[in-house]
């Protein structure tokens, strides 16, 4: 194997139709970006989920004074017994990994804390309008949550349930619709990329049909016929995805970035998570070039 | 002039033995070829003439294992054809030199690089190729030509060159299909003396043609083909059926 005249072969190859292997690295970079931003979202979801899944929190909120939600208005303040009673209540009918009564006091300190640098909330917003809570972690948050809702809801001194996951399912939703858009573009982009592979190397077959037939006629093997055309196609496919690394990382570091500026989601995709992503857009650029290429060579360069 | 034997065979049988076999393309009543029975032997010098349509291509196209033939089995220097898988058909072609009437070079590579391309392509060592390049330059007389394009060597020139680069693999068969029809007879005979110097290095030439008087002139073996058939097979024949 003379690797030499194989390389001199790619390179005319590639040079001898510029446009198309132009073409053909635009939008394997394109399509292969477009695939690995939705490889990152779907990863950006997994981990938020794992991350908050053992954080996730209900709040039982118990009635003040002035509070109107649930039997509030007609009931008033709760009283101590009640309390006593919803704690009976939740340990004897859930798997409680744990529950921390939250005394009016203790959440007034706590919010003043939270707000501490925004004055005009702290100062207007009165004691009674901060309700005492339970707060309570699941064992099994998916398929305790609801109940827990259903019971303490309208209970006696309740005023309202607040279940963090729900609040979570909207940015899930946003980030999976996001993921679904990106991935199915890239979809259709990949199919134009295999058809535009298919075309390069067709035009690329004919152009040397002249060499290819004298190859064969002297009794060149198959594959040192065909290697020059697979390298072709996968040498643009490489380059394709070497410009969808960029790419990729610039929407790692722009995108995904921002969106954590507007949803402060709790975790980053490591670089560990690019890296990844990023062999995973080779894999299937190189897979996709290759086979691609692999098949149209069968049917134009048959012995 | 010393030349390198590469391709030795141990069989002693017919370089190409043809056994009962026809060839029919699709679409096609007739047979382009129907029976034929024929052996050539090793170092042999044949002539397959014929009009045109008479089968000559299909026969070199059969050798070469580029069709299949439709009942029959070929073998060829030593290797029965039905029986070689594909990948190994590379194999079989390097035994087999071949020149055309259209000489087929590469019309961006100069003398040397057309050559050295057949070994290329093969994987040679480069090495190799600088020994053996020249020395087959020299064999079919185009000594100092080596630089020289395709575009600026005249026709008799050219087919020298796919002569030489057939040969420079040392063949045990070259297949020449009309390789003087683009030739005016004067350098036909240049052509002709290469061909028989190829032939005496033990090389067997299959040569398909139309041209009367070189036949006539070599008084070689010659095998005729009408519609398909073998009508006539002469050993030190001429071209037209002596009535």
């Amino acid at each position: 194997m003379r690797a030499q005249f194989v390389f001199h072969e790619v390179w005319i190859g590639l040079r001898r139709n510029l446009t198309m292997t132009v073409a053909l690295v635009v939008v394997v970079a394109i399509s292969l970006s477009l695939l690995g931003t939705g490889l990152l979202f779907v990863k950006q979801v997994d981990n938020t989920r794992q991350f908050w899944q053992s954080r996730v929190q209900l709040s039982v909120y118990l009635c003040t004074k002035s509070s109107l939600g649930g039997t509030c208005a007609k009931n008033g303040a709760v009283t101590p017994d009640e309390i006593t009673s919803i704690r009976n209540q939740l340990l004897a009918t859930h798997d409680i990994a744990s529950i921390q009564y939250v005394s009016q006091k203790q959440a007034v300190a706590q919010f003043r804390q939270e707000f501490a640098n925004d004055e005009p909330i702290v100062k207007y917003t009165s004691t009674d309008q901060i309700p005492p809570s339970f707060e309570i972690r699941l064992k099994n948050t998916e398929t305790d949550a609801a109940s827990v809702t259903q019971v303490m809801d309208g209970a006696p001194g309740v005023s309202g349930v607040i279940n963090d996951a729900s609040i979570l399912d909207q940015f899930y939703r946003l980030l999976d619709g996001a993921r679904n858009a990106v991935v199915l573009i890239a979809i259709f982009l990949l199919v134009a990329a295999i058809l535009l592979v298919a075309n390069t190397i067709r035009l690329s077959a004919f152009n040397r049909r002249r060499e290819t037939s004298i190859m064969r006629l002297v009794g060149a093997s198959n594959f040192y016929v065909q290697l020059p055309f697979l390298m072709e196609g996968m040498i643009a496919g490489l380059i394709g995805w070497l410009v969808a690394t960029g790419l990729l990382i610039v929407a790692k570091s722009l995108l995904l970035s921002s969106l954590h500026s507007v949803f402060p989601l709790g975790v980053q995709l490591s670089t560990t998570d690019l890296v990844e992503v990023i062999i995973v857009a080779m894999i299937t650029g190189l897979l996709i070039c290759g086979s691609t290429s692999f098949l149209t060579l069968r049917r134009y360069l048959r012995v | 002039m010393p030349l390198t034997s590469i391709s030795s065979t141990h069989c002693d049988g017919p370089v190409i033995h043809f056994d009962n076999v026809t060839k029919t393309y699709a679409n096609q009543g007739r047979p382009a070829l129907e029976n034929v029975n024929l052996d050539v032997e090793k170092g042999e010098f044949v002539f397959l003439v014929g009009p045109s349509g008479s089968g000559k291509s299909t026969f070199l196209r059969l050798v070469l294992k580029e069709e299949r033939p439709t009942s029959g089995r070929i073998h060829v220097a030593g290797k029965d054809l039905a029986r070689l898988t594909n990948w190994k058909v590379p194999h079989l072609r390097r035994r087999i030199g071949c020149v055309f009437q259209d000489f087929r070079l590469l019309p961006n590579k100069n003398v040397y690089q057309n050559i050295a391309f057949a070994l290329e392509v093969i994987g040679k060592p480069r090495r190799f190729i600088r020994k053996v390049v020249p020395e087959v330059i020299d064999l079919v007389g185009l000594e100092g030509k080596r630089d020289r394009m395709p575009d600026e060597l005249s026709g008799g020139e050219q087919q020298r060159v796919a002569m030489a680069r057939a040969f420079v693999n040392r063949p045990m068969i070259l297949l020449a299909d009309e390789p003087t029809g683009n030739i005016d007879p004067a350098t036909s005979i240049g052509i002709m003396k290469v061909l028989d110097r190829i032939n005496r290095t033990g090389t067997t030439v299959v040569m398909a043609t139309h041209d009367a008087a070189i036949v006539d002139s070599m008084r070689k073996r010659v095998i005729e083909l009408e519609y398909g058939k073998v009508v006539r097979d002469q050993s030190r024949g001429v071209y037209g059926q002596a009535y």
